[in-house]
């Protein structure tokens, strides 16, 4: 058997008392599309934190690629593969859209450089790149913080491209987005990850979303997960159809 | 050793317990307001020549020397009344909600006014007024020789301490004040009128600062460039206290106390040190302060 | 644009004191306050105050001294580089620990070791001179020994070419991927470690630029006023270096020297009848300038997020 990409083994962590992770064991197998689905509070997010390191578990360890990464810094995770994309964007919100990429793709390509400029002929083109990837060249001199939610949601997406990460964490990738647009922002998604070849694990609460490109779906409940498998099994699981999706 | 120690220790104690007057009222606004007020010491000076050219005028026009005592309260009340609610008012509600580079600018700017303020005010002369002192005399204790003056300072402090701890848990100011803190959008919805509240804290950093500032003329007289100096002994204290934190203020100004005193008794060069160096040793460990709480953004 | 703003600045310096010879000395106390004002700006571009960073412009002007008084070190070249090396030595172990704080825990902090400094220049007497300070000869140029006027010469022309580089490098430095990291620290610190970027790397160079620029500028005001004393570090020093570089903008190099050189030269003008009300004239433009032209402050006007320390 191949080792995971990545792995949490019994992972527990606990917000004042609440058990925010009790005990969470994943894997995720190199090239899958993994969706999490859940309640409100069950741990989703925080899940993802503590794959990046911004939070730390109680007990409990994170592989990847076997190695351990429970207990060091996001950017030091971040710089072994795995990039993210935030449930609220996160972007430099004083700077113009392409400034930010350009940053992103400087971050990857060495920061210390400290006398040529950032806005240079390589890290323009690849920052275009990565905007026209999720369809935002034409706002590219825009500020990015007078960008629709819609907007940022894309360019935070395409932020954490810019990493070329092995494995993308994406939390609620699709919220803030129109229902129409949907489809075609994870038509967009689904390509681009195919094309890079990245892993690649979302939060979702668009169940309709999930079933149609999700190669996994695991539903969490309470800080655990409470069912693991193909969606369209898990989503007809009864106690799954009661808790999370019965809801929405 | 004792015999020579004990009187440090008095004099430290009531050298603590005048700056906790200024730093529980730096930390008061600060837990309040959310900002560090670096103007706060001028209030320190502008109460200590306040209550010195009373205390002068009250002795030179021969009224008793007895009113000194009341005179001291009141020039610290009247500093508060007068620039209290001006300032907080005008300047500082401006800076609300703005980064804290700014708010550390605008009272920057603030305390480089009142500097001069007070120079054309108060000239640049020292004044000293030691009526309260002289009339209270001293307590000799086996063989040692205690200014009364300074277990007054001592007792004060206490007793600041024990009634802004009153003020807020049993008075309905005190739990608008405390509401505040704790929640500042969710007592505006509670209907709380936050403005007063403001007002209010800010008024009382100001007579504390004050206050600590009149206190201190019987001891040591005013100069100008005092404001400057306390203030970075105020902001030390609550910094090691925990910004925010009332009896952190005042658990801080005691180490800060002793500290000096230790300094003098075995390494005189290093009494001005002192409090700058327990503030870096306790930021180290514990960059909050002493009692100060955490508080992580959420993503 | 701000580079041809640089080199018109520049040669408006150069003529000036010959113009008006008595401009000389306080247009070379302003170049070395802009210097220590553009390095608080670079700081304040990652959002940090520092109420304390006069404490570097006081090691460069202290290195100097000592250097010539113990180590007999007169030559004028010697002297800046040695001066500055140790001034950037103390900002990268200073900044080591401090670069790990923020906002009001990083104004604090510097503002202790500031305090701490001062405290120990004025205290220990045998060393430092105490109050009385440590007087500093006039340094030879390349063996030669000059007369003071002609050092002074030497003083500002060298100072302003100095002054010239420097902000050329700044300049450089501000547009590039570090410099750009360096805002991205104000606006979003947790997306740039996201991206794998250490802030704590990248605001330590940012910490020894700008405790450099600030020894630099040090050692050359004490170059100039042939003395040095304790309340060089002193808090309101580092307040004013702040002020220097607000008044004078911090979004680009050329502004804390802009807000240096009108700073000086009007308080050399005012000197007569405006001596008494310096601070509160400065204190009131400061205000003035927060107020109303918000956007010298280069997003720092943002409302605040809460930040770790």
């Amino acid at each position: 058997m191949t080792t995971p990409l990545l792995k949490a083994e019994n992972l527990q962590v606990a917000f004042a008392g609440v058990k925010a992770a009790d005990g969470v064991n994943l894997e995720i197998a190199e090239g899958e599309f993994l969706a999490i689905i859940g309640p409100n509070g069950s741990g989703k997010t925080t899940f993802l934190n503590l794959c990046t390191g911004y939070i730390r578990p109680l007990a409990g360890e994170v592989f990847l690629d076997g190695r351990p990464i429970t207990r060091l810094a996001p950017r030091t995770i971040a710089r072994q593969g795995i990039a993210r994309a935030f449930q609220i964007p996160q972007l430099f919100t004083d700077q113009r859209l392409i400034d930010n990429l350009m940053l992103a793709v400087a971050a990857r390509r060495g920061i210390w450089d400290a006398f040529r400029p950032l806005d240079r002929r390589t890290h323009r083109d690849e920052a275009m790149q990565l905007l026209s990837m999720v369809g935002l060249e034409d706002v590219a001199e825009q500020s990015a913080a007078t960008l629709p939610e819609g907007l940022r949601k894309l360019a935070d997406i395409a932020i954490a491209f810019a990493l070329k990460p092995r494995l993308l964490l994406l939390d609620e990738p699709t919220s803030g987005v129109s229902a129409i647009e949907r489809f075609g922002l994870m038509e967009t998604l689904m390509t681009a990850l195919r094309q890079a070849r990245v892993t690649a694990l979302f939060v979702e609460h668009d169940m309709e979303v999930v079933e149609r490109y999700a190669d996994r779906v695991v539903v969490w409940d309470q800080g655990r997960v409470m069912a693991d498998g193909k969606p369209d099994i898990v989503l007809k699981d009864p106690r799954v159809l009661q808790n999370v999706v019965g809801v929405a | 050793m004792l015999q020579s120690l004990v009187p440090l220790l008095v004099d430290g104690l009531a050298n603590a317990a005048l700056i906790f007057f200024v730093a529980v009222g730096l930390t008061l606004v600060f837990s309040v307001l959310r900002i560090l007020n670096v103007a706060h010491g001028s209030f320190y000076s502008i109460g200590a020549y306040a209550a010195a050219s009373i205390g002068l005028w009250i002795v030179s026009s021969g009224f008793s020397p007895y009113l000194t005592f009341p005179a001291l309260l009141l020039s610290a009340a009247l500093v508060a009344a007068l620039f209290g609610p001006l300032v907080e008012r005008t300047l500082v509600r401006w800076t609300y909600g703005k980064s804290e580079a700014v708010q550390i600018l605008v009272t920057f700017g603030l305390f480089l006014i009142l500097e001069d303020l007070q120079r054309m005010v108060f000239g640049v002369q020292s004044l000293y007024e030691d009526t309260p002192m002289a009339l209270l005399g001293i307590t000799e204790i086996g063989g040692i020789v205690y200014l009364n003056y300074q277990l007054l300072l001592i007792g004060l402090a206490a007793v600041v301490i024990i009634g802004l701890r009153l003020l807020i848990r049993h008075t309905r100011h005190g739990k608008f004040l405390a509401a505040v803190v704790a929640d500042r959008e969710v007592s505006q919805t509670l209907g709380i009128d936050t403005n007063r509240v403001f007002i209010m804290a800010f008024a009382l950093g100001v007579f504390l600062a004050a206050l600590g500032g009149a206190l201190a003329t019987p001891t040591s007289g005013v100069a100008p460039g005092l404001g400057a100096e306390t203030v970075v002994l105020a902001f030390a204290v609550a910094a090691i206290g925990g910004l925010g934190q009332i009896e952190g203020a005042a658990i801080a100004a005691v180490i800060v106390g002793l500290a000096r005193v230790l300094a003098i008794y075995y390494a005189p060069a290093l009494d001005a040190v002192a409090p700058y160096l327990v503030m870096l040793v306790v930021l180290l460990i514990r960059p909050y302060g002493l009692f100060g709480s955490v508080t992580t953004r959420r993503i | 644009m701000p580079l041809l703003l640089l080199l018109a600045g520049l040669a408006v310096m150069a003529v000036l004191p010959l113009a008006v010879p008595w401009l000389q000395f306080t247009l070379t106390i302003a170049l070395a306050k802009g210097l220590a004002a553009l390095g608080v700006a670079v700081l304040l571009r990652a959002g940090l105050i520092s109420i304390g960073h006069a404490m570097f412009f006081a090691i460069g002007a202290y290195a100097t001294a000592f250097l010539m008084r113990d180590l007999a070190v007169t030559d004028f070249a010697t002297l800046i580089v040695a001066s500055t090396l140790i001034s950037a030595l103390s900002g990268l172990l200073f900044g080591a620990f401090l670069v790990r704080y923020r906002a009001i825990f990083f104004a604090m902090l510097n503002l202790a070791v500031s305090m701490v400094l001062f405290s120990l220049l004025a205290k220990l007497y045998g060393v430092t001179g105490g109050t009385d300070g440590i007087r500093v000869a006039t340094p030879s140029v390349f063996g030669m020994a000059l007369a003071r006027p002609v050092f002074a010469d030497v003083l500002y022309y060298g100072g302003l070419l100095l002054a010239g580089l420097v902000g050329f490098a700044v300049h450089r430095y501000l547009k590039s991927p570090l410099g750009a990291a360096l805002s991205a620290i104000h606006t979003n610190e947790v997306r740039l470690e996201y991206l794998g970027v250490s802030a704590w790397s990248v605001l330590l160079v940012a910490y020894t630029l700008s405790a450099t620029l600030a020894g630099l500028g040090g050692a050359i005001a004490a170059m100039a006023i042939g003395h040095v004393v304790p309340e060089f570090a002193f808090w309101t020093e580092s307040g004013h270096i702040v002020l220097v570089a607000v008044l004078g903008g911090i979004g680009g190099v050329v502004g804390p020297f802009a807000g240096s050189i009108f700073l000086e030269v009007v308080q050399t003008l005012a000197v007569g009848f405006a001596a008494d009300a310096w601070n509160l004239i400065i204190g009131l433009a400061l205000i003035g300038v927060i107020f109303f032209l918000p956007r010298g402050l280069y997003g720092l006007m943002e409302t605040r997020r809460r930040t770790s320390p």
